[in-house]
């Protein structure tokens, strides 16, 4: 089915190969240190030279976790959370009164941080103060605004747009049923959420036209915008599917672009932060580079039949990241 | 909705407030059995269950966006599962407590809708508490205890010490005029050998087996009177009281004709399609002209699973049987339905 493995360019050689012990949620770069999220209690952290090292930072599941390149915050179901640093230090910035799990984090500007207990989503700013809003369901996923503090947050039937330093009344932008992953567009013009559905919901912001982006095979986990903007990289189907939204119009009325197609489902995308470049993950295991341009193929890790969980890109764009779900991690250095 | 030995086995808990869920519960996890389960007890419930991996629900029913109001599931238990699925290893089976009010299709659903969910977790059963005492004035003023009742693979009547042997017997024959295909049990202090409501694997196609009705073999017709009017009615079978619940029924079909899988599958996609939000559960062994082998479905309203099971035995009589559960079933259309699938 991969015949890629054969044909393809390939940089695994490059790759330097990592047993986490434990399931892979989620990877980071803190400068060019890879940092991998294990399921349960810890962090790895693998500087580029030197030893791993395995952090500990909570007392059970980690359930989510955000970077803004200078600490990776994470929230356990310890009720938790917890920002790591690449030299190991650990800071917990909140403790659920009632040890609720800690659903979801997002890392936002000015060292502000978002996170979520069931239906309680709160705000850390910059300088500590820490904010509290109450949705009308579960928090399904948090997202900051590019720009100013502004955190999006999603739940069933819609979206919360929330200013937390403002007196203003949180916006709503509805959509039925049950909404997940959000995302802004990096020109803040655009809001997107992935549905328990098998689509993509969208707003254009500023006359709140919906979008719908439907198609998908199974329910969209992982989105990526490109570096200028223009692309949206998204799992869920058996190719990487990218929606154009380089036009006011963003998506409206367009068809996505389809690259690397294998019959296989993409778990997890990841955009590189310079070039039009995407790190694509696999359910049988398969990492492929992908460049927009041309569609060429770059061949990153064979297909072992284990999902690929986790695809991290560091800041320069020359070492990538990627976790499986039985442990196996590697990087890859690329300069 | 089917297979796979690695998923987690996850038992729902359901009955009206004070019926003895939580005794039920407290016993599963303090008997000595070697197992460790993760807990998910709703908000409200009642307090003073010990275990190590206990997790509070809000049971936050969503609609699925197509807008039907039978197409639910339960977000929370999304969440939840999947967080649990984090610490993989440390625990065997979970185990679903819901509220008296709670409608047991959305967690069911759950499992089938979510493929994540799906992937790594199975549902074995539906186990329901009523009370042995107060489950017949549920019954009438409690449509979330007849729904209880009517989607149950277990059923304990339980405090059985409060009421005398004939009023037990109404109690059995109301439970049957809602559901004869759960496994039934009388207890007291929700005393039962934990195998009877744990590992039923009741939603595995593989175990379709014994759709009979419990107690009605004997009679050898069909219960198909559903009258209308408004009063219940009750007659003798086999020295039985039956009781027939006047909204909630289940109907039973089979013919020992082959059917034609042209025309079954488009008739009973069509009919949960339709009248899935009356359907609560339906269950299947199917004949089908020409095939070596036995056919199983089941669903939970608007949701369907079948495949082949296996070969049909030289010695096993070829027929088909189909039995739904539901509330104001369309009985004539669905008998006619069904009739006109024969090859
Ligand atoms: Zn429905």
């Amino acid at each position: 089915m991969t015949d890629a493995s054969t044909s393809t360019p390939s940089v695994i050689e490059r790759t330097r190969h990592i047993a986490a012990g434990a399931p892979i949620v989620g990877a980071h770069f803190l400068g060019r240190t890879a940092v991998l999220v294990l399921g349960e209690e810890a962090l790895l952290l693998v500087p580029e030279e030197g030893e791993e090292r395995r952090v500990a930072v909570h007392g059970g599941g980690i359930l989510s976790a955000a970077s803004d390149g200078a600490r990776v915050v994470t929230g356990g179901d310890d009720g938790k959370v917890v920002a790591s640093g690449a030299n190991g230090d650990i800071e917990i910035l909140a403790t659920d009164e009632k040890q609720r799990w800690i659903d979801r984090v997002a890392t936002g500007p000015d060292g502000a941080v978002a996170w979520s207990a069931g239906k309680t989503a709160h705000v850390r700013t910059g300088k500590g103060e820490v904010r509290t809003l109450e949705v009308p369901s579960s928090v399904g996923g948090l997202a900051f605004a590019p720009k100013g503090l502004r955190l999006a947050i999603a739940h069933y039937n819609g979206v919360t747009l929330w200013f937390p330093n403002a007196k203003a009344a949180p916006e709503r932008f509805e959509w039925r049923g049950s909404h997940h992953e959000v995302n802004f567009s990096p020109d803040g013009k655009f809001l997107l959420t992935a549905m328990q559905e098998p689509m993509l919901h969208g707003w254009r912001l500023h006359d709140r036209k919906d979008m719908r982006m439907s198609g998908y095979s199974a329910r969209v986990r992982s989105l990526s915008w490109t570096a200028d903007g223009g692309w949206l990289a998204t799992s869920g189907a058996e190719q990487l599917i990218l929606w154009p939204f380089s036009s006011k119009d963003g998506p409206m009325g367009k068809t996505p672009r389809q690259l690397a197609a294998f019959g296989v489902r993409v778990e997890v995308v990841a955009c590189h932060p310079k070039q039009e470049v995407i790190a694509i993950g696999y359910e049988d295991g398969l990492v492929l580079l992908v460049r927009l341009d041309d569609g060429a193929e770059i061949l990153a890790k064979k297909p072992d039949k284990v999902p690929v969980s986790a695809l991290a890109w560091d800041g320069a764009g020359t070492l990538l990241a990627w976790g499986a779900e039985d442990g196996k991690a590697g990087t890859i250095s690329l300069a | 909705m089917s297979e796979s030995t690695d998923k987690i086995p996850v038992t729902v808990l359901t009955g009206y407030l004070g019926a003895g869920k939580t005794t039920l519960l407290n016993r599963i996890l303090s008997e000595p059995h070697g197992k460790k389960y993760a807990v998910i007890v709703n908000e409200f419930g009642e307090i003073g269950i010990d275990n190590e991996l206990i997790v509070n629900a809000d049971e936050e029913v969503f609609e699925m966006n197509n807008g039907c109001i039978c197409c639910t599931v339960r977000g929370d238990l999304i969440r939840i599962i999947e967080g649990l699925m984090r610490r993989k290893g440390k625990f065997d089976a979970i185990i679903v407590e819901t509220t008296g009010l709670a409608d047991p299709a959305p967690v069911a659903q759950t499992f089938f809708v979510d493929e994540n969910v799906g992937k790594r977790t199975k549902l074995d059963a539906v186990v329901t508490v009523a009370d042995a005492k107060w489950l017949k004035e549920r019954l009438k003023d409690a449509p979330e205890a007849k729904n209880q009742i009517a989607f149950a693979d277990v059923i304990l009547i339980n405090k059985t010490d409060l009421v005398t042997d004939a009023e037990l017997r109404e109690i059995e024959a109301r439970i049957r005029g809602i559901n004869p295909y759960a496994k039934l049990h009388r207890t007291e202090r929700a005393n039962i050998a934990l195998s009877e409501v744990l590992g039923r694997n009741a939603f595995d196609l593989d175990r379709i087996l014994d759709i009979e009705p419990e107690f009605l073999h004997a009679d050898g017709h069909d219960h198909d009177h559903h009258h209308g009017h408004d009063h219940k009615h009750d007659h003798s079978h086999g020295g039985l009281k039956h009781y027939h619940d006047e909204d909630m029924q289940s109907l039973s079909l089979s013919t020992d004709k082959p059917l034609n899988p042209d025309k079954f599958f488009p008739w009973v996609q069509d009919l949960v399609a339709k009248d899935g939000p009356s359907i609560l559960r339906c269950k299947g062994i199917l004949s089908f002209k020409d095939d070596p082998e036995r056919f199983v479905i089941q669903g939970v309203h608007m949701i369907l699973d079948g495949d082949h099971q296996r070969p049909w035995k030289d010695d096993e009589k070829r027929s088909s049987r189909l039995v739904f559960i539901g509330r104001k079933l369309p009985e004539e259309k669905i008998r006619n339905g069904f009739a006109s699938c024969v090859a």
